[in-house]
């Protein structure tokens, strides 16, 4: 569905991605983990073309997204939706504004479709009685919910997550990651940059452990928790469990 | 003074006042509107990917900021009869109030185009991102997210603009508009006597500008509802 090939990005003097290549097939869920500074966050957004890449390929469903062919390089990164760390929610739209605003704007879709598309969606993120609120209003569970739904809500293939939960209390966690759970149990594609190493192991059917912008392991959930290959991704487990 | 006083404040001249007060606060009030606009213009110019948009924009800003006021209506009020009969032959019979505004107007824009620059940069960058994997287009993001959130942002230093700009109109006199200083100087030229018609123009100034601070607070208080 996604292949990125040798893809590099620096900032400045960073070298934030060094020759990243990656392939996520439908209906998988890839978390990708590393220390902070990995690049996993920078992987992720270039992936959706928020961050340009400096070299290299990105290809969807086998065609090139290509900037400069800008109508089809449009429509490629409308098929993926994206949560943000902050939710970044449009504090001058109620939520249900906030869902339909897009619909209407890019989609095209009128107010009475747009508005049952977003109830469907605030419903199954159980959050339909919230629909006239505004966003300052909500807790940040809450607010990360309306989020997804506000990307589900533009029917996209794939969704990435840039650490969903890390700006969340703690008991809000759970409430997001079980969104995401049912996510997933639909057939979503899902790439997930997470510190939740519960959720990448229950959850996620692939574990991408990134350390100073290269990937260092590749491989089933279950099997990069229990036997991890690399030193760095032992060291990396070693300090993240508490025993 | 007090003598004299009793004998200016007439009915007839707090009417004459309440008119000039009233040609002020319109004409501060059409500036105020026309400035915004050439300000959401100025400001996108200078955010302008095109490096001739951002020089205009910022020869417009730097020009009108850095001249007097005064001046600026003075040499509108001389150039625009000049290119009329340059293009038409004929003598243009002026409309001091309509170049009053004019002047007025391009005046604030460049007071407004920083404001809403400054607006436009205090709207976290986020929101620019959600915008963007939603699909919407920059012109989209602007006006549904950006603006609004940005306007909110700005109303305190528009309201101190919309002040400025009532004091300002003041400068209108000297064109021969007959705004609420000018009827102060009429009131005063009938009656031999003008310490009296003076500290009644302040007092009228001083009504309306105290008002629209406190309106400004009031919108303030409730644009903060949604925070």
């Amino acid at each position: 569905m996604i292949k990125v090939e040798h893809i590099r990005k620096n900032f400045g003097q960073l070298h934030a991605l060094k020759d990243v290549s990656l392939e996520v097939n439908q209906g998988e869920i890839v978390s990708l983990i590393g220390p902070s500074g990995s690049g996993k966050s920078t992987l992720l957004r270039c992936i959706h073309g928020l961050e340009k890449v400096d070299q290299g390929k990105i290809y969807m469903n086998g065609e090139l997204m290509d900037p400069k062919d800008e109508k089809k390089y449009r429509q490629q990164r409308n098929k993926m939706g994206f949560v943000f760390q902050h939710f970044n929610l449009f504090p001058n739209m109620t939520v249900l504004e906030n869902c339909n605003l897009a619909q209407i704007q890019v989609l095209g879709r009128s107010k009475e479709e747009a508005e049952k598309t977003s109830l469907m969606y605030l419903e199954r993120v159980g959050l339909a009685d919230k629909k006239d609120a505004y966003p300052n209003n909500l807790s940040g569970g809450q607010k990360q919910r309306v989020a997804i739904a506000r990307a589900l809500c533009m029917n996209p293939e794939m969704m990435l997550f840039d650490e969903p939960t890390s700006a969340l209390d703690p008991e809000m966690i759970k409430e997001v990651l079980e969104v995401m759970k049912d996510l997933g149990n639909q057939g979503m594609t899902m790439i997930v940059v997470t510190h939740e190493m519960g959720f990448a192991r229950k959850v996620g059917s692939r574990v991408v452990f990134l350390d100073h912008g290269e990937i260092v392991e590749d491989s089933p959930s279950e099997e990069f928790f229990s036997n991890p290959q690399s030193d760095r991704a032992k060291d990396f487990l070693s300090k993240v469990f508490y025993e | 003074m007090f003598a004299a006083f009793e004998q200016v404040f007439t009915l007839e001249t707090a009417l004459y006042f309440a008119k000039g007060a009233l040609v002020s606060l319109g004409m501060a009030i059409l500036s105020l509107f026309i400035g915004l606009i050439l300000g959401v213009l100025g400001a996108s110019a200078k955010r302008s990917k095109y490096l001739v948009l951002r020089a205009i924009g910022n020869f417009y800003v730097e020009v009108i900021r850095g001249t007097p006021m005064l001046l600026q209506i003075l040499i509108i009020f001389s150039v625009i009869p000049s290119i009329y009969t340059a293009i038409t032959g004929e003598v243009l019979r002026i409309n001091v109030y309509l170049i009053g505004i004019i002047a007025m107007s391009i005046n604030s824009g460049a007071y407004s185009t920083e404001l809403i620059r400054s607006g436009i940069n205090g709207v976290d960058k986020g929101q620019w991102e959600a915008c963007e994997t939603l699909g919407l287009s920059s012109w989209q993001t602007m006006r549904f997210v950006v603006l609004p959130q940005a306007f909110k942002l700005i109303v305190p230093p528009i309201i101190s603009e919309f002040v400025t700009l009532i004091k300002d109109s003041s400068l209108t006199s000297t064109i021969g508009a007959i705004e609420l200083l000018k009827s102060a100087q009429i009131v005063g030229a009938e009656y031999y006597e003008v310490m009296s018609p003076y500290f009644l123009a302040a007092i009228f100034y001083l009504v309306m500008t105290i008002s629209i601070s406190y309106i400004g607070k009031k919108v303030e208080k409730r644009l903060a509802v949604s925070d």
